[in-house]
């Protein structure tokens, strides 16, 4: 059967000639999206610029966006996104400067990656034979180091999309395989790096980088699971930490959350320049009364006590 | 003006092991690689890498043995037991790097059976040893802040009077060519398996690193011998690990049964995998196959220990064929993988080109001889690119600095310009592909003389076409249409002398498995063939196999 792929166009060279491109190409029910585009780049145009190379999901290159999202091509079959043989869209990879065709610019994220300090940094004296670990312990990093450094969670990172500063989900993960290593000896140093900004706080969980992810490596919950060993180490002196702590404590005692407060408590009581940046979208929530002068209280703000009661019972 | 004392070709295992020994000698080096290092083939190596580790009851003899027969006896064995002695701190230092083996319950590493052997010594990170080595010296790389020209082409070497100064390459993110001059450059650009159609290989597995010596004067040692996996997708090639069948899967024919007791009882689909390829093509000759494949059958070890072990293996199966390996087997068929052949080098890496190094894959020292044992390809990668390190940094400490000739990149300039000026008529992929297709059906898992012939003439017209090859793209920046012309140019070179290799060798040996002369001739033939450019045709001299402590004996599995 036949599949159009509309193919998003960029050549620096000849700007004015961007725009999509649609190619027609015989596919088959095991056919990928890179065995199309190589069909295409291959047989019918060799103008068309891509990265890719191992087709077996392994050397993180070809990842891209097909409508819409951000997919490793070689691991797409065509009939798994247009089973009825409707046109697929191509774009490059988002969040990330476009140097030709699908070709992004990746030097912002092996940057990002080297920023995290990105090798294990052991203390106290190095063992004769190998160190001691657990299995366990190594398999959990498995999943970690399963990630391709292919950039799809970087494409589709919904934080990136408005803050190009933020470290992002693959560096995230990347330190996180630090971080819970073992022979690792900077752990406190790490999260300490970590919880700044741009760092673990600035994730908005929204999802995307676990939802795109080829192969499941879950960015987010690694991020989240940081956040807990940040705050666990003592590292409560940011936005995003008392955040989370005037969250709880709002909740637990009125069984609901304290819009205002927990505002005022994530800035810093007397981080006066913050709350200047803050006050027009007071102003305008005021307007709009839905600026609470008086925290709001569940109904039955005993049984949320006894949710908390039971979780930190534990 | 680029200048460095060691320029290492390939930022794959081989190329970063080279970079971060030559970095803790304090000269001053650089990679350049097509694509970035964490992007390199090494990253697809899967089961694991083999080492005899002595503190813990095995002996190296053991792992030099199960080589050398592996071999088919046509390893160097000198070579062989550089490596095998020098396995343990290796595996060892790259556990401190960061590597993340697997563990026993005591903690310490723990490993799987391969092929080939009867002990257990592969270390492996589930099934994906490679990737998870090739992040490691990618982050010691970072660490000791290595010079890494990132998509940068190499189309040439800068040769004079018959001493390697350096290269001229493109930098494929502007389109300029420039020179790299070094005192000493080191080859580390892995294999050419898209030489072949289909393959297990990498698209950039193009093996320009061994045209490229070979035009320099390097000579090609044992071309012939052309490793074809046991387990590969049909069509695609791509590769299932031999972690499978060390972790206990069987091989069945279309009754069911496990042929491999026919042709290796006592080591069954754990024999070399020259054995395994052939009884398999075998079954499928003889009509015992299923669709042109035989089955891989993992059902039994149950769907924790399959996604647990071999979780990259599942998703490959998954993805690429729909199949579920806890609940059906798979269809598995030969397929090119891996080239035993390759630049000849001693045991420091160093060719006969003065200021040219080479290791890994790409190399051929040699460890693996007529079959590589699987497993062995990482340990060869790491041993043999810090050995190269060294001994280049050495040669460039006495080295002069040389003023190459501008000449040289106007010339080079002037191929790339006779390319993009051609007129639209034959594609570099059309010509690649009747290539492939043509050596596996001449140089495949079965030879003779007539498809051997017949592959070598295809190349001869092949080769003569290649005039007629032109690109599209006529643009500067990212431009693969003409890296692939200028791939193709080299390939082309390489499947040359994998026909005259396959032509000289009058047995069958390892993978060089010849239907006409069936029988391995250690009389004549315990030699290496090598292929040197000679004008503008090649020529076929042979060496003597190095003998140390094994006496070659009849291989049995």
């Amino acid at each position: 059967m036949q599949q159009t792929l509309r193919v998003n166009r960029y050549d620096p060279e000849n700007p004015g000639a961007a725009g999509y491109q649609e190619y027609t190409v015989e596919v088959t029910d095991t056919t990928t999206i890179l065995d199309a585009l190589l069909t295409v780049r291959e047989e019918m145009d060799g103008t068309l610029s891509m990265r890719c190379s191992c087709r077996a999901s392994i050397c993180g290159s070809c990842a891209m966006r097909v409508n819409g999202q951000a997919k490793l091509v070689c691991k797409t079959r065509v009939n798994s996104v247009s089973p009825d043989g409707a046109t697929i869209t191509i774009d490059p990879a988002g969040n990330l400067p476009v140097i030709k065709d699908l070709v992004v610019e990746f030097k912002p994220f092996w940057d990002k990656m080297k920023a995290i300090k990105p090798y294990l940094l052991p203390e106290g004296t190095v063992p004769k034979a190998e160190y001691i670990a657990s299995d366990e312990d190594m398999v959990h990093l498995v999943g970690v180091v399963n990630c391709i450094q292919c950039g799809a969670c970087v494409s589709d990172c919904s934080v990136l999309e408005v803050d190009d500063s933020f470290l992002g989900p693959a560096a995230l993960a990347k330190a996180y395989r630090f971080v819970k290593d073992p022979r690792d000896g900077h752990q406190k140093d790490r999260l300490d790096a970590l919880n700044e900004s741009s760092g673990v706080w600035d994730c908005t969980r929204c999802m995307q980088c676990v939802e795109v992810c080829p192969k499941d490596v879950d960015p987010m919950g690694r991020i989240m699971l940081m956040r807990d060993m940040a705050m666990e180490s003592g590292f409560n002196n940011t936005s995003g930490s008392r955040h989370t702590e005037s969250f709880a404590k709002s909740v637990k005692k009125n069984g609901r959350l304290n819009e205002t407060k927990l505002a005022v408590d994530s800035m810093g009581m007397f981080n006066v320049p913050a709350m200047l940046d803050s006050a027009p979208v007071g102003i305008r929530a005021m307007m709009k009364g839905k600026f609470p002068w008086k925290a709001h209280k569940s109904s039955e703000p005993d049984k949320v006590k006894r949710v908390f009661e039971k979780v930190e019972g534990e | 003006m680029y200048q460095h004392d060691v320029l290492i070709i390939g930022a794959g295992l081989a190329g970063l092991r080279a970079s971060v020994e030559a970095a803790r000698m304090g000269v001053d080096a650089a990679v350049i690689s097509k694509v970035h290092p964490i992007r390199s083939h090494s990253n697809a190596a899967q089961g694991g890498i083999n080492a005899p580790m002595t503190d813990r009851g095995d002996d190296w003899e053991g792992h030099a043995l199960d080589t050398i027969k592996g071999s088919d006896y046509l390893a160097d064995q000198d070579a062989v037991e550089l490596m095998s002695r020098e396995a343990g701190d290796a595996i060892i230092e790259l556990e401190h790097m960061g590597v993340i083996f697997s563990r026993n319950e005591d903690g310490q590493l723990g490993t799987r059976r391969f092929g080939g052997q009867k002990v257990a010594r592969t270390f492996y990170v589930g099934a994906i040893t490679g990737s998870a080595m090739l992040q490691v010296l990618y982050e010691q790389a970072v660490k000791l802040d290595v010079n890494i020209y990132e998509e940068w082409f190499v189309s040439n070497l800068i040769i004079e009077d018959g001493v390697c100064h350096g290269v001229m390459a493109m930098n494929i993110h502007t389109g300029e060519l420039h020179m790299i001059r070094a005192k000493a450059v080191i080859m580390a650009t892995g294999g050419a398996g898209r030489v072949f159609e289909p393959s297990t290989n990498a698209l950039i597995c193009t093996g320009e690193g061994l045209g490229l010596a070979y035009r320099a004067g390097a000579p090609l040692m044992d071309m012939e011998m052309i490793q074809y996996h046991p387990t590969t997708l049909a069509g695609s090639g791509i590769l299932l690990s031999e972690a499978a069948r060390g972790e206990g899967a069987y091989l069945l024919n279309s009754e069911g049964d496990r042929f491999m007791k026919t042709y290796a009882p006592d080591y069954l689909e754990l024999a070399s995998r020259d054995v395994v390829s052939r009884s398999e093509q075998t079954e499928i000759n003889e009509g015992r196959g299923i669709d042109g494949n035989v089955h891989l059958d993992l059902r039994h070890l149950g769907r924790t220990f399959i996604e647990e072990r071999l979780g990259y293996l599942q998703e490959v199966a998954v993805e690429f064929v729909g199949i579920d390996l806890a609940e059906a087997p798979i269809p598995i068929r030969p397929g090119m993988h891996y080239i035993m052949g390759g630049i000849k080098t001693n045991t420091d890496g160093a060719t006969e080109v003065p200021g040219l190094y080479a290791a890994g894959e790409t190399a051929n020292v040699s460890v693996h001889g007529g079959n590589r044992l699987g497993a062995n390809s990482l340990l060869d990668t790491v041993v043999f690119g810090r050995r190269s390190a060294i001994a280049a940094a050495e040669y460039a400490k006495n080295a002069d600095r040389h003023s190459s000739d501008e000449a040289m990149l106007k010339s080079e300039q002037q191929r790339y310009q006779d390319l993009m000026d051609r007129p639209a008529d034959l594609r570099a992929a059309a010509v690649r592909r009747d290539m492939g297709e043509s050596m596996v059906a001449g140089v495949g898992v079965f030879r003779d003389q007539e498809s051997i012939d017949a592959a070598t003439q295809r190349m001869k017209e092949l080769r003569a076409v290649y005039p007629r090859v032109a690109v599209d793209n006529k643009g500067k920046v990212f431009n693969t249409d003409l890296m692939s012309a200028i791939e193709l140019d080299y390939m082309l070179d390489v499947a040359k002398a994998v026909c005259a290799g396959a032509d000289a060798r009058k047995e069958s040996r390892g993978a060089h498995f010849r239907t006409d002369m069936p029988n391995r001739d250690d009389e004549n033939w315990l030699k290496h063939t090598l292929v040197y450019k000679d004008g503008d045709g090649s020529r076929v001299e042979t060496s003597d196999v190095t003998i140390t402590d094994w006496t070659p004996i009849e291989r049995v599995y």
